[in-house]
């Protein structure tokens, strides 16, 4: 069959209208209104100037919370790291006719609700929550253990909407390993621990860092585990967002905070794929 | 070869405790809604629908729900409507610039939902529109259309070109190639798009706050306004139903799909 060249693109054309128009537009003008000045009153007057960007970095208030939310994002990846790999790792290796039920119950969670696995923490977490019940039950304390309402509240939040991400990734790139690579090197006198550093490893680290760039990315945009589980001090740069636009109103301003926390994930994102290459992350999410 | 097998039921036991780690607050989430106590907290003491039924006589909560069906179903209708012919093109067809298009429709997943949030809403008042329902529903389209992309592509290249090829050299007309060849073979990527865009739709919160009014709140907002006020039992029953509910469909879904797609395989 010979193809007509405009077909494909009249069967993108929705999907590309739609993005165009209501997103890559909007998002543009984000940024332009961020230039803006505001109004005392009614609609903000167009401008060209930096005082929203000025008034960001004027002291240390917006930028500790900026910072704070990077710091968080690492720590969360690295957590999800350390928990993610070896179950990533165990479904790559094992036999067990259970492993197709495993794999479902990894991605169960996305399929429940984002809201009631955060709130679920405080059940575990609380003063009356699941641990502090059984620690005061066995004598172990004798007041609570405050454990709600702080960074590690929120990152235990993140870590639940996270690790399938992370498990999801890292299993992609193991399981495209050859597995005759690493029974040679051992047959070639390789230990176990040897074969799997010198060959499992570095083969799945586009996975890692797939995985790693994911997880920090939907981090820098949380809005709801610092608000159900944080505390006020653990507010993230979207709350901040939040607070601008729907409390206060200051549209400008909260472009302002929007811009610069988008150009924080461009570049991160533009860096990673200059290097990586996106599509790894995709190729991952597809398996969802 | 001894210290080969410790080394593996370490991984075994480590994984089974990032399992536990993951599931212990959503089934305590799922056993606190059977706690009569007026604190939904441990201990357990006895056993009891009671707040189920507190729940099934909240009518805010029963709107919401009512809200979030509607939006979820329309929005995976549209989602997919425009998702599906899109996943076609780059499944089907070579042209210049696919790869880059097909970055530009899947990245905006990397856009925090904050800032979609504050770009439609800023982009509707520029415009000087009210906040809506179209614009919830225009704006969880918009949301949901990479995961439709990303799924349907995915379910999409298994399906040969050559059965239609075939019916076409045998004589079907274009229509009825689609008809009887292509849909059926389509149907289960369809299918899948839209329950993933419903589930997503249906599970939104951050943008929804956003774009959401007083008068079309879906049930996520609705959980999250109750959490300020207070942590209320009530809270442990929705999510006990939420969690039931999201986990059977896309299961019983998922069988029906299965089923749907033997019965037409050629």
């Amino acid at each position: 069959m010979k193809e007509k060249p405009w077909k494909p693109w009249l069967l993108l054309s929705p999907s590309l209208t739609a993005v165009f128009l209501l997103l890559i537009v909007p998002v543009c003008f984000v940024v332009v209104y961020s230039f803006w000045l505001r109004a005392p009153s009614g609609m903000d007057i167009p401008a060209f100037q930096f005082g929203n960007y000025a008034k960001f970095f004027a002291d240390s208030f917006y930028p500790v919370i900026l910072l704070n939310t990077i710091r968080v994002a690492l720590e969360t990846v690295f957590l999800c790291l350390v928990m993610g790999y070896i179950p990533a790792y165990f479904f790559y290796r094992t036999e067990s006719r259970l492993k197709p039920f495993l794999m479902i119950l990894v991605m169960l969670p996305f399929w429940i609700s984002f809201i009631i696995r955060t709130l679920s923490w405080i059940n575990i977490l609380g003063d009356s929550g699941l641990i502090n019940h059984l620690l005061l039950k066995y004598g172990l304390i004798s007041v609570p253990l405050p454990m709600l309402y702080n960074e590690g509240a929120v990152i235990m939040g993140l870590i639940q909407y996270l690790l399938p991400f992370m498990i999801l990734n890292i299993y992609v790139s193991l399981d495209g390993i050859d597995k005759s690579l690493t029974e040679a090197a051992k047959s070639l006198g390789c230990t176990e621990w040897q074969a799997f550093r010198e060959i499992t490893l570095p083969l799945s680290l586009p996975g890692v860092s797939a995985g790693c760039l994911l997880v920090f990315v939907l981090t820098c945009g949380t809005y709801l585990p610092p608000m159900i589980l944080g505390g006020p001090g653990n507010e993230m740069i979207a709350n901040l967002i939040f607070k601008r636009v729907v409390g206060t109103l200051d549209w400008p301003f909260g472009s302002a905070i929007s811009a610069i926390l988008l150009f924080l994930l461009v570049i991160i994102v533009y860096t990673y794929n200059r290097y990586m290459g996106i599509n790894q992350i995709f190729k991952s999410l597809s398996k969802g | 070869m001894k210290k080969l097998i410790s080394g593996w039921s370490l991984i075994k036991l480590y994984t089974i405790l990032v399992y536990v780690w993951m599931f212990a607050p959503i089934v305590a989430v799922v056993i606190l809604a059977f706690n009569p106590q007026q604190f939904g907290t441990f201990p357990m003491e006895g056993f009891s629908f009671k707040w189920f039924v507190k729940l099934s006589q909240n009518s805010t909560i029963l709107d919401a729900f009512k809200n979030s069906l509607v939006l979820g179903s329309l929005t995976a209708v549209f989602a997919t409507a425009i998702g599906v012919p899109a996943a076609m093109a780059f499944i089907r067809y070579e042209f210049k610039g696919k790869e880059f298009i097909n970055t530009l429709l899947i990245a905006p997943i990397m856009i925090p939902e904050v800032i979609l949030g504050v770009a439609l809403l800023l982009f509707i008042r520029w415009l000087q529109q009210p906040k809506s329902f179209a614009l919830l529903l225009i704006g969880h389209v918009v949301l949901t259309l990479p995961y439709v992309l990303l799924i349907v592509q995915a379910r999409l290249v298994g399906i040969r070109r050559e059965y239609e090829e075939a019916a076409l050299s045998l004589g079907a007309s274009p229509f009825q190639t689609f008809r009887e060849i292509t849909f059926p073979l389509l149907a289960p990527a369809i299918f899948a798009g839209m329950l993933f865009a419903f589930t997503i739709s249906f599970d939104d919160v951050t943008a929804t706050l956003f774009w959401a009014t007083a008068q079309n709140q879906t049930v996520p907002v609705q959980i999250f306004s109750m959490l300020r006020t207070s942590i209320s039992p009530e809270i442990n029953a929705l999510g006990a139903v939420m969690i039931v509910l999201t986990v059977s469909i896309p299961l019983a879904a998922g069988y029906v799909a299965r089923r749907f797609a033997r019965g037409n395989t050629p």
